[in-house]
């Protein structure tokens, strides 16, 4: 992969793993995601932890093979591996010894497969008779001012299927359960069987509108194990298309916000921004949402660039007139300060990634710390708020908005001439790991190839996943008022998170 | 205060001026420049003991089958995600990039290439919503495991671009109200239940509309253990509209025909030309 940084592989035992991941946490690494393969057989899965060790240092993997035994939980020394744990249990069939929540995270209450989903062989049945979420006790007859509120997962408006429960009284929320995977549709078990060129359309197909972050991050890892050079000229035209993806995301976002602190003509124009920018995408791409341009070593066509400049410079003067009326407008921002707060070291320990995390104070972005594709050569300007509340979120897209349009500025004056792809064929029992800045956060796709040169197995960390995660924390003992502002503040799909 | 900080927005709204289109009903729509959609399918060009297209798509739309000669190809668009990869891969031009995205069928099978297009088939839906609804609908909207892509856009037609109240369709909370049940995605295992639900409580005459390639059929994401393939065998669809996702102007020309306020576009898996304007007016 062109002008990435080099990952660093090990094997550990299963008897290391706490002390290690201890070691790791204390140097100020952060543990990614974990996952489960089976590179030799249904009975022999190997276990895969990615952790960054440092900022601006390459992914480390640690490979683990269980053995017999249960290998132990990291949940409780690295909290946010408990939903990778958990995932790994219903999907895998690997039992965590020690996990403190082992209930099944993506199958449903009432959900059972008959074999392991992920597990090599063939396709399981899933039998489903719905049953209750295991809530905590808070309601009941001796607590009668505590209400329970299930609400979803056919929600108002055209919205993603969620189910979201809330113990509240009176206003409060005393506590917030949410179920995210009413929409898991299997898409890791999708990959699997599929060439290399076409698994791409799949990683485009996992959240619709970061189709392009996720079709790079799945070509990086192609091409990683692949070992191929994209030529220069797609690596910056990749970037244009992963920053209109941006722009367009942060518009709808903005838009979205002005909804729940009901600023309706701020809602009509952020949304009026949002159709523009779809409109430029369509130009450039022959698609609404980008999709069909991004392939294993390059792109498949020369995006049309004819007028995109004299287009974004006039959603640059739009948006710029847009932002600084938000900034005016007092009934707006008070309803985004101080709501929300999710606090930096709570952040970091569950995993917040993209700009939640960024309005944590925390100064993350791969686009520069794990550098990918053309953005060394490129003025990036990470935008960091350390406000930590639904106002900060705000800040952070407002701000990439802004450099989004820089970068593609710079990108249409000093667009390398060249060729737009290479071959790219990973050989076979090959494996590479990508990632990509998608407008929530950072996504990664691990992809490893069986002896055929066909896709065995990819692992899909989307960062909606991650800030699902950690969004809860935000709204236990908030009040209902807040609620949809704050969840609004945080611009997540379900779509991601369930896969 | 509140009037100091609201008023320099009724001003921003009022210097922004109108931006919403005007809605024809006759295929070239505004703002759509560009945009592909359905690729097109000449066999004539086909070439004997070619399959690059068959193996180029992904979600199985493109599948040979046997004629009085070799293999040929057929396509069913109501598998289509317009990858345009068929397009990449013909050695011989028979797939051609197109802009045919008012794919919206009463039928399914209209969405499958066929040689003779050109016979008017009537429109099968029931014939009473006109009477029923009028000219007005209420949308009840459900996710049924999509990527995201199909809500994007859904949500798009409620923008000052398309402003899809102006056309007498609402989006609306409870499924009682609702005149249609959109959905999305190719139905998961876990909102198999809660859609059938939201169907159980409309009332009658209520329509289903399959809204994006994944609802129509599966398409790429559909199958596996844990997802259906669409609509089909699940409820009775009265509109099928392939995309992937379908944009904006084809989601309303669906809505539109619904309504019977505009006539199909596609027949046999072609756009066939639009009848000289009669002298109802449309919209």
């Amino acid at each position: 992969m062109s002008g990435s940084p080099v990952v660093v592989s090990e094997d550990l035992a299963p008897a290391e793993l706490v002390t290690r991941c201890r070691a790791a946490l204390g140097e100020g690494a952060r543990m990614q995601f974990m996952y489960a393969w089976f590179p030799e057989g249904p009975t022999a899965p190997e276990l895969r932890y990615v952790l960054h060790p440092g900022s601006g240092c390459p992914p480390h993997i640690w490979r683990c093979r269980p053995g017999d035994d249960p290998p132990p939980s990291l949940a409780t020394t690295a909290p946010l591996l408990s939903w990778y744990e958990r995932e790994t249990t219903d999907l895998c069939g690997v039992v965590f010894r020690d996990q403190p929540l082992p209930q099944p995270l993506v199958l449903l209450p009432g959900a059972s497969a008959d074999r392991p989903p992920l597990v090599p062989g063939p396709m399981p049945h899933l039998s489903y008779t719905p049953a209750p979420e295991d809530l905590p006790q808070l309601a009941g007859t001796t607590r009668e001012d505590v209400q329970l509120l299930p609400f979803g997962p056919i929600r108002a408006d055209v919205l993603e299927s969620a189910q979201f429960a809330f113990l509240y009284a009176g206003e409060m929320i005393l506590h917030y359960h949410p179920q995210l995977f009413f929409k898991h549709r299997g898409m890791e078990q999708r990959f699997a069987g599929l060439s290399p060129r076409l698994g791409v359309f799949l990683a485009e197909r996992v959240s619709g509108i970061g189709s392009v972050a996720h079709a790079l991050a799945y070509c990086h890892a192609v091409e990683a194990a692949a070992d191929c050079e994209v030529p220069r000229r797609a690596t910056w035209l990749r970037v244009l298309l992963a920053e209109l993806e941006r722009i367009y995301n942060h518009l709808h976002y903005l838009g979205h916000l002005c909804h729940t602190t009901t600023l309706k003509v701020g809602e009509a124009q952020g949304k009026y921004l949002e159709e523009s920018a779809k409109q430029i995408n369509s130009r450039v791409s022959g698609s609404r949402l980008l999709r069909g341009l991004v392939t294993p070593g390059g792109l498949r066509r020369e995006p049309q660039l004819a007028g995109l400049a004299a287009d974004l410079a006039q959603l640059e003067s739009e948006f710029r007139r847009y932002t600084d009326r938000l900034a005016a407008t007092t009934s707006h921002l008070d309803r985004l300060m101080t709501t929300g707060v999710l606090g930096r070291q709570l952040a970091f320990d569950q995993g917040a990634t993209g700009p939640v995390a960024r309005a944590c104070g925390l100064d993350r972005d791969p686009r520069r710390d794990q550098s990918y594709g053309a953005y060394a050569e490129l003025p990036l300007s990470i935008a960091i708020d350390e406000r930590c509340d639904a106002y900060a979120r705000q800040q952070v897209r407002i701000a990439e908005v802004f450099n989004s349009i820089d970068v593609i500025r710079v990108v249409l004056a000093g667009l390398p001439c060249g060729w737009l792809s290479t071959e790219c064929r990973p050989p076979p029992r090959s494996e590479g790991l990508g990632w990509a800045e998608t407008p929530r956060g950072t996504a990664y796709y691990a992809a490893h190839l069986d002896a055929d040169g066909r896709l065995a197995r990819v692992k899909i960390k989307s960062p909606s996943f991650s800030n699902w995660r950690v969004f809860p924390y935000t709204v236990h003992d908030s009040n209902m008022m807040d609620y949809a502002i704050n969840e609004a503040s945080f611009g997540l799909t379900v779509a991601g998170c369930a896969r | 205060m509140a009037l100091k900080a609201i008023l320099p927005w009724t001003l921003f709204g009022l210097t922004q001026g109108k931006v919403t289109t005007r809605w024809r009903g006759e295929g070239a729509e505004p703002g759509q420049a560009a945009f592909l959609g359905m690729p097109r399918f000449d066999p004539g060009r086909c070439q004997d003991h070619c399959r690059e297209c068959a193996d180029a798509c992904l979600p199985g739309a493109i599948t040979l089958v046997p004629g009085e000669g070799p293999e040929r190809p057929t396509v069913d668009y109501g598998r289509c995600v317009v990858c345009q990869m068929c397009v990449e891969a013909c050695p011989t031009g028979a797939f051609t990039l197109a802009s045919d995205w008012a794919f919206g069928s009463g039928t399914r099978d209209d969405l499958v290439w066929t040689r003779a297009a050109a016979s008017p088939r009537g429109v099968t839906l029931k014939r009473e919503i006109r009477r029923v609804f009028g000219r007005s609908l209420h949308i009840r909207h459900v996710d049924a495991g999509s990527c995201n892509g199909c809500e994007s856009e859904l949500q798009a037609l409620n923008n000052p671009y398309y402003n899809l109240h102006r056309l007498g369709a609402f989006f609306t909370a409870s499924p009682r109200f609702a005149d249609l049940l959109l959905v999305t995605g190719p139905v998961t295992y876990a909102m198999r239940g809660p859609l059938l639900e939201a169907f159980e409580a409309m009332p009658e005459p209520r329509f289903v509309m399959a809204a994006g390639t994944c609802a129509v059929s599966g398409g790429t994401n559909g199958g596996g253990c844990t997802c259906g393939s669409g609509l089909d065998g699940v409820l009775p669809v009265d509109m099928y509209l392939p995309g992937c996702p379908p944009n904006p102007p084809a989601i309303i020309h669906a809505l539109l025909m619904l309504l019977q306020r505009v006539p199909q576009r596609v027949r046999g898996g072609q756009l066939v030309p639009l009848e000289p304007p009669t002298g109802e007016p449309r919209v």
